[in-house]
C-alpha cells in the first residue's frame, strides 16, 4: 500500500495528457482501418498494440506520475488500449470474412461441363413393361407364375384342347425339338403356364404369367420368331365372363389411363369357350378420330379401338385335363403380346428395334418404360 | 373367304340401308373376323358404256402394233386407238368415254395419238380394277348386254366384297350359305337355307352306265356319292355372272364343269370334284393308299403316298386324295363329255393329316378340316348337276352312293347356363330362340333342355359351345363389368424380386439390357472355344430352325451377347456393357413318347416323366464389356473396361442379393487363362468373369481386351438369404493394426486375407488389402501384401495387449497356412 509521495516533484508527463492519448488512439484506429489484409493488420497490431507501441510506452511512464494523477492516467491509457483492441478485433473479423469469401470464390468451377460418370445403363423396355403388368395384377391378389421355354408338346397343345390334328396347330408355326416326334417344342404361347399353374397350385387360382414365346415367323417390321406374351388365369367358384370383362377394364385403365375400357369380340381359341378378341379403347383419341378425317389418329388408325389380345372362359376340357371339376369351378383367361403393347403404348414403329439390342433404344427408356 | 355383298343379298334380305361396312360390323359382332371391305372398281367416275367393234384398221410404223377401231356405243360411232389385239369385229367391248376417271385417278380425254383423234378407251380388267388380266381388253359374251348399256352393272362395279378370316371352329362360314344365316340372325330377317332345298333335276336316264362307287372305310368316309352326267358340251362356257362371282371370291374361271363345282362349294360349302367319266377304269373306290403308290395331283406335283392317306381309286390305281385334291390323269378337259361328279363327307382329322403330310392346303381340304355339313352332299351334288345341265346341256344319268348311318347326339344343358357364365340376365325363351336361330332343335323349355345341333355345326359338341352361341348373339357388349373377389395374394416370390433386383443393379452400373434370340450355330461355340464336354455347349437342337446355320438352342448367353455387341459396333457404338438375363438350355431333351390322356389329370409319375424329359432351363445373367468405361476428357485419360469391372459386375449382383461368393482364379473356356475368376459358394460354381481370350476376340471380331462375365442366377437366388439378420453395431473405439507380409507370388491374396481373418479371432472387424508390391526390396518369387486390420469389441475398449495378441495370432496363421513371413 503506497502512501502519499511527498518527495515527488510534481510535474506533468507530456505523453500521458489526454490529447496525446487521444491522438495515439486516433492514429491506431486510422492504421487499423487502412489495413487491407490480415498480414497488414498483423503489422498494425504490432505497431499500435504491441510491446513497443506508443501506448505501451506511455503506460510505462505512469509510474513517474504523482500518486494523485496515476489513477486517472492509468484509467485513461487502459481505456485507450481497449478501444484499439476492439478496433483490431473488429477489423480482424472483417478481413477474415473477406478472406474466406475470396477463397470460395477462387475455388469456383464451371458446373456445366460434362462429368465423367458411369455410362447410362438401362433395362429393356419389354422387361420393365412386363414387370409393370405383373405389378397391376399382384395388386389384385394375383401371383406371378412362370414356366419353361422348352416345353412338352402335351402341355403346349394337348392339355390346352388342341389335339394333334386340330387346325389350330397349324395356326401357330411351331419350333420342334429334334428327335423323331420328340414331343417337345419351344412354347408357342404362354398358355402352357396355365396348365402348370392349375396342376401345381391349390384352388382358387389367380395368376399372371409373363414370358418369352416362339413361332417360326421371319423377322420383319411387324414379326419376330421370338417374342413375349403375358397371360392371366383365374379359376374360382362362380366366375363369370363379366368378371373377365371387369378385370380387363381395370387392367386397361391401369395401363392406359383412368376411364379407358376394353371391348370383346366373339372369336375362337381352343382353350377358351366362349372366346373373344380383346380390343382396348384408344387412349390417345378416345374414339374422337372415328369418322373425323380432320383429326386422324395414328395410334388406332382412326378406328377408336386397338387390337390387344385374346381372352375367354377356360374350356371345361382344359379343366378336365388338369383334374379340376368344372361343375364346381370356372375359369377365365386372357393373353396379349408385350411387343405389340409396347409398340402402340410407347410408339415403337419397328419390331426390329425391340429385338436387335441397339443400345440407343434401350438406354432411352432408363429403368422404366 | 371372300363374300360379295350382292351374292349375300340374293340369299338373305339385308336391309337396303346397310352397306358393306355396316354388314361387316354385323358379322364382326357375331364373331366373324372381316379383314377388309373392298368396292369393285373403286375409283371409277363417269360413264362406261358397252360398245360393238365395227371395224379395225391395223396401223403400222410404230414400235408396237396399234389398232384404229370404229366402235358403236349405241348412240354414235367413235374412233378409238387401242393397243390390244384380243378382239375382232363384232365383239362387245367396254368403252370409257372421254371425261371418265379410272381407278388410280387417270382421266380419259379426247386426244390425238398415232395420227388419229382417239375418242375414248377400250378397257381391260386391270384398268378397271376388276382383276389382274391386262394382256387384252374385256370382251363380253353375246346376249348379256347390248351396245349403249351402262357397263358398270354388267361388270359388277360398285359391288362390295368382304374378306373374312374364318376361325377353325366355323367351317360353316366358309360358304355364302353360312354367312347368310349369320346375317339373317343379325338383322332378324327370315332365312331360307339353300342347302336344304332339293334342286329340280330331270329323271335319271340310262344313256350310259352309272359310275359305281364303294368305300372301304366308312368311318373316314361316312358318305360318298357319284352323280353321272352324259353327253355334256365341253365347249359350253360358264355364264358371265358365274365367272364374275368366282373372280370376286378370288377363284379363276377355268371351264364350265370346274367352275360349277367351285361355285357350288362357295355357295353351299360342299367341296365337289368332277372326273372325266371316260378316263375312269371301272368305278370309284375309297380306300387307304398302298405302300409305294404315287399320284400326280392337279397342281402337277407327283406325290408318294403314305399308307395313312385316304384316296379315291379306280381299277387302275389312285385318282385322287380324298377331300384334298384330284389327280391329273382323270381331270376334266376340253373333250370331256361324260362327267362323274363326286360329293362326299370325309373325316376332318383324316383330311387334316393328309393335307399336312403333303403340304397341300386346298379349298376342299380347308373346308373338310373345319367340318363340312354331314348331310349336305346329295343337295350340293343335285345343285351342281342342275347348273351343269342348264349351261352345258347333257343328260342326267343318276346317282350312286354309300353312306354310314348318321349319328346325332343332343347336348343336355341348363337353360340358365348362358346367363350364369355370362354374368347377365338371359331369359330361357331368349336362349332357346337363339339356339333355334343357328339351326338347333331344342327339346324342353326350362331347367335341363336337350339341344340337338344341326348337321352343319359339328363344332357344337359341349354345353359351353351352346353358351357361346347365346352370348355372342346376345352381344358381348351386353356383358357387365365386374371384379371377382380374389383371395389375398402373396406378391412377388423371392426369386422374382431377386431377378428384378439383379437387372436394376446391373443397369444402375451402366449396363444396358438386351434380349437376344436363343438360336446358336456350332461356329459361334467353336469361336468361343467352348469344349464339346462343357455344360456351356448346346445339346438341344431344333428340327425346324429359322436358319440351318443356327439349329441349336443356347446353353450359354455369350454368343447372343457377342452378336449384340457386334451389331452395336457396326452401328457406330464403341464402348458398351451389354447384359442379358435369360433362360439357357442345359443337358439334352429326352423324347416324350407317351401322350397322357386329356380326360383327366396326369398322375404324379406321368407328370414327373414329362418334366424330366425337358432339358434343365436355369436363368442366367451375362454381360460383355467393350471399349472404355470412362471416356477421356477434361478430367483425364480414358479408363478401359477391364477384368476388374467384370468381377465387380458379378460381385455387385451377389452382394445385392446378400450372397458372399469366394473368388478364385480359373481357366474357363474362351477366357484369358491368366485373367479369369470364378465365383464359388462352397464347391458350387456360381459365376465366371474376366478378360476374353485374345484368340476368341479376334475370331469374333471384337476389339481387344473385351471382358465378359456370367452368373447362374437361378443358383445364386437359391443361396440368397430370405431374412437377413441385423448386425450388432459396436460404439466402442476401433483399434487399427497394419500388417505387411511377404508371400510367395503363387499364393492368392484372398487366401492370405482369409487366413488372417481366421487367426485374428472374434475381435477382428475387418481386414482389407491396401497394398501389393513387388520390387527391389522384395526377394524374387515373393510379393509384399499389406493389410489393414480393424479390431473392436462390442462391450469394451480393447486393451493394447488384446489387440496385439489378436494381431499376432492373425500373422501366425498366415505364416502357417500361406507360407507368409512378416515383413520387417
Ligand atoms: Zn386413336
Amino acid at each position: 500500500m503506497s502512501g502519499p509521495n511527498t518527495q515527488f516533484d510534481p510535474k506533468q508527463v507530456a505523453a500521458l495528457d489526454g490529447q496525446a492519448i487521444e491522438d495515439m488512439v486516433q492514429q491506431a484506429i486510422d492504421a487499423i482501418a487502412g489495413a487491407t489484409s490480415l498480414s497488414e493488420l498483423k503489422e498494425v497490431r504490432l505497431a499500435h498494440a504491441g510491446d513497443r507501441a506508443p501506448l505501451a510506452l506511455a503506460n510505462r511512464e505512469i509510474g513517474a506520475l504523482a500518486p494523485a494523477a496515476k489513477a486517472e492516467a492509468g484509467k485513461r491509457v487502459g481505456f485507450a488500449r481497449s478501444r484499439i483492441k476492439e478496433a483490431l478485433d473488429a477489423r480482424q473479423d472483417v478481413l477474415e470474412r473477406e478472406r474466406d469469401i475470396k477463397v470460395l470464390l477462387d475455388e469456383a468451377v464451371d458446373v456445366t461441363v460434362p462429368v465423367p460418370g458411369l455410362p447410362v445403363g438401362g433395362r429393356h423396355p419389354l422387361t420393365t413393361l412386363m414387370e409393370r403388368i405383373c405389378d397391376v395384377f399382384v395388386a389384385m391378389g394375383y401371383d406371378v407364375a412362370e414356366g419353361p421355354e422348352v416345353e412338352a408338346e402335351w402341355i403346349n397343345f394337348d392339355a390346352l384342347n388342341v389335339p394333334p390334328d386340330h387346325p389350330a396347330r397349324t395356326m401357330q408355326d411351331t419350333f420342334y425339338v429334334e428327335g423323331s416326334d420328340s414331343g417337345i417344342v419351344l412354347r408357342t404361347q404362354t398358355s402352357p403356364i396355365q396348365i402348370r399353374a392349375m396342376l401345381e397350385h391349390p384352388l382358387p387360382i389367380y395368376v399372371v404369367a409373363p414370358g418369352r414365346v416362339f413361332r417360326t415367323d421371319e423377322l420383319d417390321a411387324t414379326h419376330t420368331p421370338v417374342f413375349h406374351q403375358v397371360e392371366g388365369l383365374a379359376v374360382d367358384r362362380n366366375l363369370t365372363m363379366a368378371d373377365l370383362k371387369g378385370t380387363l377394364d381395370h387392367f386397361a385403365a391401369e395401363m392406359f389411363g383412368q376411364g379407358i375400357v376394353t371391348r370383346l369380340r366373339p372369336s375362337y381359341f381352343p382353350f377358351t369357350e366362349p372366346s373373344a378378341e380383346l380390343d382396348v379403347q384408344c387412349f390417345v383419341c378416345r374414339g374422337d378420330s372415328v369418322g373425323n378425317p380432320d383429326r386422324p389418329c395414328r395410334t388406332c388408325g382412326s378406328e377408336g379401338w386397338i387390337e390387344w389380345g385374346g381372352c375367354g372362359m377356360v374350356n371345361p376340357r382344359v379343366l378336365a385335363a388338369v383334374g379340376i371339376d368344372s361343375s364346381q369351378y370356372r375359369g377365365f383367361a386372357f393373353g396379349m403380346g408385350i411387343e405389340r403393347t409396347l409398340m402402340f403404348r410407347n410408339g415403337v414403329t419397328d419390331m426390329r428395334d425391340m429385338v436387335e439390342g441397339d443400345l440407343r433404344f434401350t438406354a432411352a427408356f432408363g429403368l422404366e418404360s | 373367304m371372300r363374300a360379295p355383298v350382292s351374292w349375300l343379298r340374293e340369299l338373305v334380305s339385308i336391309p337396303a340401308d346397310q352397306d358393306g361396312r355396316r354388314i361387316a360390323d354385323a358379322l364382326v359382332r357375331a364373331g366373324l373376323e372381316v379383314e377388309t371391305v373392298e368396292t369393285v372398281g373403286d375409283g371409277i367416275e363417269g360413264e362406261l358404256r358397252i360398245g360393238r367393234v365395227e371395224s379395225v384398221e391395223e396401223l403400222s410404223g410404230f414400235k408396237k402394233p396399234i389398232r384404229w377401231c370404229q366402235v358403236h356405243d349405241g348412240r354414235a360411232v367413235r374412233g378409238i386407238i387401242c393397243g390390244a389385239r384380243n378382239f375382232s369385229i363384232g365383239d362387245l367391248v367396254v368403252v370409257a368415254l372421254p371425261g371418265t376417271t379410272l381407278p388410280g385417278g387417270f382421266t380419259i380425254g379426247k386426244r390425238e395419238t398415232y395420227g388419229h383423234v382417239s375418242d375414248g378407251m377400250l378397257c381391260s380388267e386391270r384398268e378397271l380394277g376388276l382383276g389382274d388380266a391386262h394382256d387384252g381388253i374385256i370382251t363380253l359374251e353375246e346376249g348379256i348386254a347390248s351396245p349403249g348399256d351402262d357397263a358398270t352393272s354388267v361388270l359388277g362395279i360398285g359391288d362390295q366384297i368382304l374378306d373374312i378370316a374364318v376361325t377353325p371352329d366355323r367351317g360353316y362360314a366358309l360358304s355364302m350359305r353360312g354367312l347368310a344365316r349369320e346375317l339373317a340372325i343379325a338383322y332378324g330377317v327370315p332365312f331360307v337355307d339353300p342347302g336344304q332345298v332339293e334342286a329340280d333335276l330331270p329323271a335319271p336316264s340310262a344313256v350310259r352306265a352309272l359310275v359305281e362307287c364303294s368305300s372301304d372305310d366308312m368311318s373316314a368316309c361316312q358318305l360318298f356319292t357319284i352323280r353321272t352326267i352324259a353327253v355334256f358340251d365341253p365347249s359350253a362356257p360358264s355364264p358371265a355372272w358365274l365367272q364374275r362371282r368366282l373372280q370376286s371370291c378370288g377363284m379363276r374361271p377355268i371351264s364350265l364343269a370346274v367352275d360349277v363345282t367351285n361355285y357350288v362349294m362357295l355357295e353351299l360349302g360342299q367341296p365337289l370334284h368332277a372326273f372325266d367319266a371316260n378316263k375312269l377304269q371301272g368305278g370309284i373306290h375309297v380306300r387307304r393308299a398302298r405302300h409305294g403308290e404315287r399320284l400326280t395331283t392337279l397342281d402337277h406335283v407327283e406325290r408318294t403316298l403314305d399308307i395313312e392317306d385316304l384316296v379315291l381309286a379306280d381299277d387302275r390305281g389312285v385318282i385322287g386324295l380324298a377331300g384334298t385334291m384330284g389327280g391329273l390323269e382323270t381331270e376334266i378337259d376340253e373333250h370331256t363329255r361324260d362327267i362323274a361328279l363326286e360329293a362326299a363327307y370325309f373325316d376332318d382329322v383324316v383330311v387334316a393329316r393328309m393335307a399336312r403330310r403333303h403340304k397341300l392346303s386346298s379349298e376342299a381340304s380347308r373346308r373338310f378340316e373345319r367340318g363340312v355339313d354331314r348331310e349336305l352332299a346329295p343337295y350340293a351334288s343335285a345343285r351342281a348337276a342342275q347348273l351343269l345341265l342348264e349351261f352345258g346341256g347333257g343328260i342326267h344319268v343318276g346317282l350312286t352312293g354309300v353312306e354310314a348311318p348318321i349319328t346325332t347326339s343332343a347336348i343336355g344343358i341348363d337353360v340358365l347356363e348362358p346367363a350364369r357364365i355370362g354374368g347377365l340376365d338371359i331369359a330361357p325363351e331368349q336362349a332357346i330362340a337363339l339356339w333355334q336361330a343357328v339351326g338347333c332343335s331344342v327339346d324342353g323349355s326350362e331347367g335341363l333342355v336337350q339341344v340337338l345341333p344341326p348337321s352343319w355345326r359339328p363344332d357344337l359338341t359341349d354345353g359351353v359351345d351352346l353358351v357361346e352361341e347365346v352370348l355372342r348373339l346376345v352381344g358381348y357388349d351386353q356383358l357387365p363389368s365386374t371384379l371377382p373377389q380374389s383371395p389375398a395374394g402373396h406378391g412377388l416370390s423371392a426369386a422374382q424380386r431377386a431377378r428384378q433386383l439383379a437387372g436394376t443393379i446391373l443397369s444402375a452400373r451402366g449396363a444396358v439390357e438386351v434380349l437376344n434370340y436363343p438360336f446358336v450355330a456350332d461356329q459361334e461355340l467353336d469361336d468361343l472355344r467352348i469344349h464339346p464336354d462343357s455344360i456351356r455347349r448346346s445339346r438341344v437342337k431344333l428340327a425346324n430352325p429359322m436358319s440351318e446355320q443356327q439349329p441349336w438352342l443356347r446353353a450359354d448367353l455369350m454368343p447372343g451377347l457377342i452378336a449384340a455387341a457386334r451389331r452395336n459396333l457396326s452401328r457406330g457404338a464403341q464402348d458398351m456393357h451389354v447384359f442379358e438375363i435369360g433362360i439357357v438350355f442345359q443337358g439334352s431333351a429326352a423324347p416324350i413318347s407317351d401322350r397322357p390322356s386329356v380326360e383327366h389329370r396326369p398322375d404324379a409319375a406321368t407328370w414327373t416323366v414329362l418334366n424330366e424329359s425337358l432339358p434343365a432351363q436355369p436363368l442366367m445373367a451375362g454381360g460383355l464389356m467393350v471399349g472404355d468405361l470412362q471416356l477421356p476428357g477434361w478430367w483425364g485419360e480414358a479408363k478401359r473396361y477391364t477384368w476388374i469391372d467384370a468381377v465387380a459386375a458379378v460381385e455387385s449382383v451377389a452382394e445385392g442379393l446378400g450372397v458372399t461368393l469366394t473368388r478364385t482364379s480359373a481357366s474357363e473356356d474362351g477366357f484369358h487363362p491368366g485373367r479369369c475368376a470364378q465365383f464359388m459358394h462352397g464347391a458350387l460354381v456360381i459365376g465366371v468373369a474376366g478378360e476374353l481370350h485374345p484368340g476368341v476376340l479376334s475370331a469374333v471380331s471384337l476389339p481387344e481386351r473385351a471382358c465378359a462375365w456370367q452368373i447362374n442366377l437361378s443358383a445364386l437366388i437359391e443361396l440368397a438369404q430370405q431374412v437377413r439378420p441385423a448386425p450388432a453395431l459396436s460404439t466402442q473405439p476401433v483399434a487399427k493394426e497394419d500388417v505387411a507380409l511377404l508371400v510367395p507370388v503363387a499364393v492368392p491374396a484372398a487366401d492370405v486375407a482369409a487366413a488372417l481373418a481366421r487367426g485374428a479371432g472374434p475381435l477382428l472387424e475387418s481386414v482389407r488389402l491396401f497394398d501389393v508390391y513387388r520390387g527391389p526390396q522384395v526377394p524374387e518369387g515373393l510379393r509384399s501384401l499389406a493389410f489393414a486390420l480393424r479390431f473392436r469389441a462390442l462391450d469394451r475398449t480393447l486393451e493394447a495387449s488384446e489387440t496385439a495378441l489378436a494381431r499376432q495370432s492373425a500373422v501366425d496363421r498366415a505364416i502357417k497356412e500361406c507360407g507368409a513371413q512378416l515383413r520387417a
